[in-house]
Order: structure tokens, then C-alpha cells, then sequence
């Protein structure tokens, strides 16, 4: 039995804006009949805003939910704010998904790209009309053949996920989850991702990487730790070590420490792409 | 508000039975010895683990109860017969098992194939009948062990062992042959000698014994190294202090399995008829994936076309209703079910199969329960499916 959230329930129970839009002005497709799950999302779009969206989906109750909720999530905002949704917002919106679900979230992600990069052509044609089906847009290199899984989308969802393992990289995105053969090449592109972060963040002057590591401090960690009456400040850095001093209501609170390992360092590390060591000062 | 439940998932395991607990209870209470003790005190355990002996040797029909060992579940009874075997014929590196077996004995011989064993894999046709001929010419000089399911656990699909028997021994006297049985005990009658099966293993809580007890037969013509060492209890053949309140039940379970095989094969047996022919008729993209195979009575494995198996799963729970699914998504492993892959079933239906198993506590009003529930799910499922088109043509073909 999966753990699903009640909002997953919810959404698969009762769908919101099931079926198709007959003048849609793009259409996204993601997964295939074969792979065990496929959405189509529709969308109108008038002056630049989603005015509606609709789904059609194949899939477990997670896909269902995640195109559900991707629909709620997208009515009424700007292409270019739909355009900066990614899986984890999908996941994040549902109260989270079991690891092995993520990639229907994933596929959420897909679809819309697929649909937005439809809109954005000059004069759009149907493929589906045209061909009586809809061919599997290629996007890149195949590296896992039994889903169809490109190297890009393996990417995009090390760096939106901050993925860190070919078991996690299979949970998002299928990709390695059949006969297994193409795993050691997803091994290969974690490490290519990292390195290359890792050589980014090695050609930053020490003022850059403090800009850097700052910034991430006060727009993702500062704003959420205010919520609550507390607050972070960047102290110094030494290397791969930052040194904050908790403030407010998170100065002597007990659980600062889980607070700071559990949420700020994690948040540090996905933004960052590298391993750090959070140091509190007291 | 307590919950309906209509448990058709059967062949996943089984409610235990009033009187199967009944009979375990003292054994756990006031008869507490060691049954391989000296005084008068361990008499009635080692007595009822005699009786529980019998009624298993009589419930597989065994010449002698010698050939009965007590295992703690299918996979050991699996993994004591096959590496039990290999390992006391090591000069030999052949095994042939089929595409469909569970994957408990499936990932053995995938671990036994790194280990230097050549393993061949017989097919299945899309009633998800094994191919005779081609386990026929597999067979060789080499070959230690044939391996195969006397019934399929996701279709019910029934192996002619008497036939598959004939065919190995014809070709070579000296290979032997195990049976999991898991998936017949207690629905069909097993004969272990009339069939010619060498070895032959049963799980106790798919007939209404509790989880974590099963048996294997060896016949007594047949050697196997044990696969647990330590004590002398099992004859040598399984160390490990006997379970008694738990062989007790496996016993109790089994005698009256026996006294319910003629319910099976009428009543449980009408019952599932009726399911499945109602869905069939009721629900355009349903399909049944075994066709005409001879199956266990209790079985039925269904796909629905072009929608998926976890969320009718999810619905079929709403309401209380469980079954199970050959979908990729509920295993968490991402690959629908490997033997309605092997059967080919086609794509369009093989994440949307449901597998539905009935037991002697099934009634005529929960089966007409679902037959009235179903169709509404299905319906639902299907509004929501991207494959609008392709319905409808099925729509128009099954009219």
C-alpha cells in the first residue's frame, strides 16, 4: 500500500478538469501506452495567461493526481510563470509523493514543457491530427531504451531534485527501472552533473562563492525561518564550512540543530550542487 | 463506521480458518516442549507434528511421511528443493524452469545463472500454456532439475505436470523434477505419485493456515543437501526447532482443504464463473487474458483496456473491495507483471489487468457486490483516459 497524502487521494477521486479542449491552443504529451502511463494536457491561452487547462490521463493514482493538481495549479497564471513550474512544485502542491511515485510528477513536467514549447512555435500543427497519433517528441540522446528516457530529462531532474543516486534518478524518472542496463550511465551523468557544478563553483573568486552561498541564505532559507519568528544570518565561510548565527525565536530553541541540518544545510546543498558543512554560531 | 470488505485476493494469502487457530493454540500455551525431548512431556507435541505429518503426506498423497519436510514458508520449501538438488548433483549445470514461475524461484535461478548454471527459460502462449516441445527439447544430459509451477499465482493457469513429468523422464531418467504447488494446495487435488514430481512445495497460508509455515516433499528416490544445518530434526534434511503450533495448523489447514476441494471445483468455481462472465459482458474493455486455459477454480485475471490497474485498485479500495494487479505501478517495480508479459498480452491491456481470487469464505452477495460496483469504476477510469478514440472503436466492436 502506497503512503499517499490525502490531496493525492482527493485529486484521484475526484479529478479536476478532466478531458480535452476542442480549440486548445497547445497540447502536451508525456509517456506512452507502453511505458504504463501517458498525459495529455490542453491548454488555452489568451493575452499571454492560461484562461483554462484540462487533462486526459493513463496512469496510476499519482499520475492522475499530479495532472489534476498541475491543471489547478496553472489556470489563471502567465505562460511565463507556468514555465518556471517544475515536478517538485507538482509534488510539493500534493503534500509530497512516495519516492518510487516522483516520476509521475516528473511527467506533469513533461507534458506542460511539451505543451508550452508547442505554444511558443509560430504556427502550430497538430501532429496528432496530422498523424493519427502523437509521435514521442526526441529530445536528446536516448539513455534508458526500455522507457525512452533522454539525457536531458535525467538531467533536469538531478537539478531540480538534487538528485543524488541512480535509485533516486529511477524513482523520478523511470529511467534504469527495467532491465537496468543503462545504470551505469546514469551513474556517469550524476557524476558529469556534479563535477560540473563542482568546477563552476571552483571558478568563483571567494567573493562570488559568499554572494553566492548569501543569496541562498536570504531569499530560501531567511524567508521561511521568519515565518515562524526566527531568522538566519551568514557569519563567515571558511572553504566548503558557513558559519550562520540563528536569531529570533531560533536562538535557544531546541530544535535548531534539526532546523539546521534537516532543513537549511539541505536547502544550501540543492541550491549549491555541492556538499557543505553548516556551523552554527552561537 | 466499520467498513465493508470483500477480500478477493486470495491467491496473495488467505484468512486463517476458526479451527486451524484452534488447534494451534494449546501448542503455544500449555504444550510448550521441545518435541525432540526425552520425557513423557514432549509426547504430545512430537505426536501432533506426527499427525501433522500424515495428514500432509495423505493431502499430497506421499507414499511415506518421511518424504514430508515442515519449511517455514513457500520460498524456503523452493529454495531447499532447488539448491538442495544442485548442490547434491554438482557435476551438473543444467536447470530449465519457465517464464511465468514466481519470483521467488525466478530469482534464484537468475543468482544461480551468475554462479555458472545454464539456465532455459520455457515460454508460454497467450493463454499462458506452457510450451511442451520446447521444455522437450531443452531437456539434456546435463540437466539436473526442471523446475515448473503446477499453477500460475496471477492467471491460475494449471501445468499438465503428469504430462511434463513424462517428457523430462523420457528424455532423461536421472533429472529431477520439483513442483511449487503453492498456488494448487487446497483448490485441486495433488498427487504427487500418479504426476511422477519429484519434489513439491506448498505454503501453508494460501489455504487458510497462518503466514510463515509451508512443507516440501522430496520422494525418497530423490537426494537434496540441506539447505539450513544444524540439529537433526527433519531427518537432517531442515535443522531448526520444530514449530509445532505452527505444523499443527498446517496440518489442520490441510485436512480441511481436502474436505473442501468438492466446494472448489462447484461453488467456488460458480461463483468465479459468474464474476467473470459478468464483467466480460458488462464492461466493453474488459478481456479476459487466459482464454480457454485450464484453470484453478478460484481464479480470474482480467485486463481493462487502455486504463490503469493502481487506480482501479485505488477505487475497487474505496469501497472496500481487494484484488490485485499485474500494473507496474503497484509493485513499485515499474515493469508490468512478467508473466502476462511472457503471455503477451497486449500493452493496451496489460497495465489494466486485475486479478481477482476467491476462497470457500467468498459469498454469492459479495460477488454481486462488485458485479454491481464495477462497471461505474471502470467508467470512470476510462472518461479520464487519453485514449478516447481507441475506446470508442472497441466500443463499436464489442457492440
Amino acid at each position: 500500500m502506497w503512503d499517499y497524502s490525502e490531496k493525492v487521494m482527493d485529486h484521484y477521486r475526484n479529478p479536476r478538469n478532466v478531458g480535452a479542449i476542442d480549440d486548445a491552443d497547445a497540447i502536451g504529451v508525456a509517456g506512452s501506452l507502453t511505458c504504463g502511463d501517458q498525459l495529455k494536457i490542453y491548454l488555452k491561452i489568451e493575452n499571454n495567461i492560461v484562461t483554462d487547462a484540462k487533462f486526459q490521463t493513463f496512469g496510476c493514482g499519482s499520475a492522475v493526481a499530479s495532472s489534476s493538481i498541475l491543471t489547478e495549479m496553472i489556470i489563471g497564471k502567465t505562460v511565463e510563470e507556468v514555465k518556471k513550474i517544475t515536478n517538485k512544485d507538482i509534488a510539493d502542491e500534493l503534500g509530497g509523493l512516495p519516492p518510487e511515485k516522483m516520476h509521475c510528477s516528473v511527467m506533469g513536467y513533461e507534458a506542460l514543457e511539451d505543451a508550452l514549447k508547442n505554444f511558443n512555435k509560430e504556427e502550430y500543427v497538430d501532429l496528432d491530427d496530422l498523424l493519427g497519433h502523437k509521435p514521442q517528441e526526441q529530445k536528446g540522446k536516448i539513455i534508458c531504451t526500455c522507457f525512452q528516457i533522454t539525457e536531458e530529462l535525467i538531467w533536469d531532474a538531478i537539478k531540480q531534485n538534487g538528485l543524488k543516486t541512480v535509485e533516486e534518478v529511477t524513482n523520478y524518472t523511470k529511467a534504469g527501472g527495467a532491465c537496468g542496463k543503462c545504470k551505469s550511465i546514469i551513474q556517469d551523468i550524476i557524476n558529469t552533473y556534479y563535477n560540473k557544478q563542482q568546477a563552476e563553483i571552483d571558478k568563483l573568486t571567494p567573493t562570488q562563492w559568499i554572494l553566492k552561498v548569501n543569496n541562498v541564505i536570504e531569499t530560501q532559507i531567511s524567508p521561511e525561518l521568519q515565518k515562524d519568528g526566527g531568522d538566519i544570518e551568514l557569519v563567515d565561510i571558511k572553504n566548503k564550512s558557513i558559519y550562520v548565527k540563528l536569531k529570533g525565536r531560533c536562538s535557544g530553541c531546541k530544535n535548531s540543530t534539526m532546523t539546521l541540518k534537516n532543513f537549511a544545510e539541505k536547502v544550501l546543498q540543492d541550491s549549491l550542487g555541492t556538499d557543505i558543512t553548516l556551523i552554527e554560531v552561537k | 463506521m466499520t467498513q465493508k470488505l470483500i477480500y478477493l485476493d486470495n491467491n496473495a494469502t488467505t484468512k486463517v480458518d476458526e479451527k486451524v487457530l484452534e488447534a494451534m493454540l494449546p501448542y503455544f500455551k500449555e504444550e510448550y516442549a521441545n518435541p525432540s525431548s526425552m520425557y513423557n512431556f514432549s509426547k504430545k507435541s512430537s505426536d501432533a507434528i506426527k499427525e501433522a505429518r500424515a495428514t500432509i503426506r495423505d493431502f499430497v498423497n506421499a507414499k511415506d511421511e518421511k518424504e514430508i519436510i515442515f519449511t517455514s514458508c513457500g520460498s524456503e520449501s523452493a529454495n531447499t528443493a532447488i539448491r538442495g538438488v544442485l548442490n547434491y548433483n554438482k557435476t551438473k549445470k543444467h536447470i530449465i524452469t519457465s517464464k511465468v514461475e514466481h519470483p521467488c524461484v525466478l530469482n534464484l535461478y537468475q543468482s544461480l545463472e551468475k554462479q555458472g548454471y545454464r539456465v532455459d527459460y520455457i515460454g508460454v502462449n497467450s493463454n499462458g500454456e506452457l510450451n511442451l516441445e520446447e521444455l522437450d527439447e531443452a531437456v539434456c544430459e546435463d540437466t539436473a532439475l526442471v523446475s515448473i509451477m503446477w499453477a500460475n499465482n496471477e492467471t491460475g493457469v494449471i501445468n499438465p505436470i503428469g504430462k511434463i513429468s513424462e517428457i523430462v523422464k523420457s528424455k532423461n531418467k536421472d533429472t529431477k523434477l520439483f513442483v511449487d504447488a503453492v498456488q494448487v494446495a487446497g483448490k485441486i487435488p495433488i498427487d504427487v505419485q500418479a504426476n511422477g514430481v519429484d519434489l513439491l512445495g506448498i505454503s501453508g497460508h494460501k489455504f487458510h493456515a497462518p503466514k510463515g509455515i509451508g512443507a516440501l516433499y522430496v520422494n525418497s528416490k530423490t537426494m537434496i543437501t540441506p539447505l539450513i544445518i544444524g540439529g537433526h530434526q527433519e531427518r537432517g534434511k531442515r535443522a531448526g526447532t520444530e514449530n509445532t503450533p505452527y505444523i499443527v495448523g498446517l496440518g489442520k489447514a490441510a485436512e480441511l482443504a481436502q474436505s473442501y476441494l468438492d466446494y472448489e471445483v462447484t461453488e467456488i468455481k460458480r461463483l468465479r464463473d459468474k464474476l467473470e462472465s459478468n464483467i466480460l459482458s458488462k464492461i466493453y474493455n474488459a478481456r479476459l487474458n487466459t482464454g480457454v486455459a485450464n484453470r484453478v477454480p478460484n481464479t480470474t485475471n482480467i485486463g481493462f483496456e487502455y486504463i490503469e490497474g493502481e487506480l482501479i485498485l485505488l477505487h475497487l479500495s474505496d469501497l472496500g473491495i481487494c484484488a490485485s494487479s499485474g500494473s507496474a505501478c503497484t509493485s513499485g517495480s515499474l515493469e508490468p507483471s512478467h508473466v502476462l508479459r511472457a503471455m503477451n498480452v497486449p500493452f493496451t491491456a496489460i497495465h489494466g489487468s486485475i486479478r481477482w481470487s476467491l476462497s470457500r469464505y467468498t459469498t454469492e452477495d459479495e460477488i454481486d457486490y462488485v458485479i454491481e460496483k464495477l462497471p461505474n469504476i471502470i467508467e470512470k477510469a476510462t472518461s479520464i483516459s487519453p485514449y478516447q478514440k481507441e475506446l470508442q472503436a472497441l466500443k463499436e466492436l464489442r457492440k
